[in-house]
């Protein structure tokens, strides 16, 4: 078992209050998830030719300072950065892989937890609660937010098996369900060059989608390729750069609940987790159906 | 009446307020308050009484009910009214999957969409939809009735055995072994009856009956050159 939740602001004047309407949503997935937590932010875009990239490094005492001045002595670009607990947020007028590179070159165990112009994951062992404080949730400003309770069934609890799982540029995946041709998949995907960090099954799941979208596919594509090609229990919510995207498998055993008002689109595992939102009494409230994608982006 | 507000009140001291009434009944008129989704609301109760649950009800509300009617004003989550024995359940919104999963008796009226899996495995109760049914629904139902206003989903009574369906609109597929089947007379009188139990306006004559071919039912002899 596993929680969801995901809120998606339709009204820009909520964007600064983001963080503190989705931090109660979380904290009250606990039940579904106590091992771990996490969320994708999205907002505070950088420019086009920057990249924004979320590092982590065990040791809080690690000199970002020194890997941002390496990046900006290697790749001659401009640097700006600020640190959150032990994540660090580095915004960089370069290339995606040139900056990765620099930061697998300095080989310090910095994770690159995601990368694109807009997203942020932060993602932590421990009571969704704890994490919360932690990063200083409630302060976050953003156009939408996902986030993930675990209950982990499939494989260890570690930060790393936690989600969301980056899938690519601005984009990330939680899972609530458990695959169950993610061996399979995965060694079918390492073999397209897809990288694996843990036994995770949702790893695949976000590790196929990455492919999917690699070799062409749109969002959509992908996810309708994601109902031929995974086998087992799954609600997904994909956080995108301009939104999210909700789909259910076939059975649809695991849970899933929307709500819309003028002022935002939230999904969640359960209704509890919406409860806390302004306007909730007179929302439009529905279960997405099965095997279907739905999508909200800015610009629809 | 006797109001809970269980936003004050714990889900558990509701519950066993509502279970001491089966010891002794002094109150027949329950009302609960502050509901945020919370689940196993007034499960498990045995006593003539009324509760009116206000607000979205989480999982299992009304679980294994016996006697007692429960309005939930509002969605039900998953397992709403599952196992109930006698009484009935009526929820004013929507209702998600494996509504009435079980049910031996009693009647649940779900005035909008039921999700997957409505009634699956029913054992005599009765359910009316007036709205849609998700897939699977029915699926190895035994007993009872499922009487569905709006539209079925795929696999409508997989399974079946001798649960009697009822759809209006339309069937998006039909499970192994379902099959439509003739509206007699006696039919058009069970289904007007259980109409007027569920307080839902709708004419009998334009409803589907479907039911099981039965051909699951036993062995097929001609695999017996299997063994």
């Amino acid at each position: 078992m596993c929680g969801i939740v995901g809120l998606y602001l339709k009204n820009p004047a909520l964007e600064s209050q983001l963080g503190a309407l989705f931090e109660p949503m979380l904290i009250s997935m606990t039940d579904r998830g106590p091992d771990s937590a996490g969320f994708a932010i999205y907002g505070d875009e950088v420019p086009d030719g920057w990249i924004k990239l979320t590092l982590r490094h065990h040791d809080l005492e690690y000199s970002w300072q020194a890997l941002a001045d390496k990046i900006k002595q290697t790749l001659s670009c401009d640097v700006d950065w600020f640190s959150n607990h032990c994540v660090a947020v580095f915004k960089v007028q370069a290339a995606a892989a040139a900056v990765e590179n620099v930061i697998a070159e300095a080989g310090d165990d910095v994770l690159i937890l995601s990368a694109g112009q807009s997203i942020e994951i932060l993602k932590e062992k421990g009571l969704p609660q704890e994490i919360a404080a932690k990063f200083n949730l409630s302060g976050m400003k953003g156009t939408h937010i996902i986030g993930h309770t675990r209950m982990a069934t499939e494989s260890a609890v570690t930060m790393e098996g936690s989600h969301p799982f980056s899938t690519g540029m601005d984009l990330c995946l939680v899972h609530n369900g458990s695959l169950s041709n993610h061996n399979r998949l995965r060694l079918e995907l390492e073999r397209q060059g897809v990288k694996f960090v843990t036994e995770n099954d949702s790893e695949v799941a976000a590790g196929y989608l990455t492919w999917r979208l690699r070799e062409g596919d749109t969002l959509n594509e992908a996810l309708k390729n994601a109902l031929k090609d995974l086998d087992g229990f799954f609600t997904f919510t994909i956080g995108t750069r301009d939104g999210f995207a909700v789909m259910r498998d076939p059975i649809a055993c695991k849970p899933a609940v929307l709500a819309e008002t003028d002022d935002y689109v939230a999904m969640a595992s359960e209704y509890q987790a919406l409860t806390t939102l302004p306007g909730i009494e007179n929302a439009k409230v529905w279960e997405p159906e099965p095997a279907t994608v739905y999508v909200w982006e800015r610009g629809q | 009446m006797k109001v809970i507000d269980i936003e004050k009140a714990s889900v558990r001291e509701l519950n066993q307020a509502l279970h001491d009434q089966h010891v002794e009944c002094t109150e027949r008129e329950w009302e609960v308050t502050g509901v945020k989704g919370d689940h196993n609301l007034a499960v498990g109760l045995d006593e003539a009484i009324s509760v009116h649950i206000k607000g979205h009800a989480g999982y299992y509300c009304a679980g294994m009910n016996k006697k007692a009617n429960i309005v939930v004003h509002g969605n039900a989550g998953q397992g709403v009214a599952e196992n109930m024995m006698s009484g009935s359940v009526r929820v004013v919104g929507d209702a998600s999957q494996s509504a009435g999963a079980t049910a031996h008796g009693g009647l649940l009226v779900i005035e909008g969409n039921a999700g997957a899996r409505c009634g699956i495995s029913l054992k005599g109760a009765d359910i009316v939809v007036k709205g849609n049914v998700g897939h699977m629904s029915c699926f190895m139902a035994q007993a009872g009735t499922l009487v569905v206003c709006g539209d079925a989903g795929d696999a409508l009574g997989d399974s079946l055995y001798e649960t009697h369906i009822y759809v209006k609109g339309s069937v998006k597929s039909l499970g192994a072994d379902c099959v439509e089947k003739e509206m007699r007379a006696e039919h058009v009188q069970e289904l007007t009856d259980l109409l007027n139990r569920a307080g839902v306006d709708e004419d009998p004559a334009a409803f589907k009956r479907y039911g099981s071919a039965r051909n699951l039912y036993n062995f097929k002899v001609d695999n017996a050159s299997a063994y």
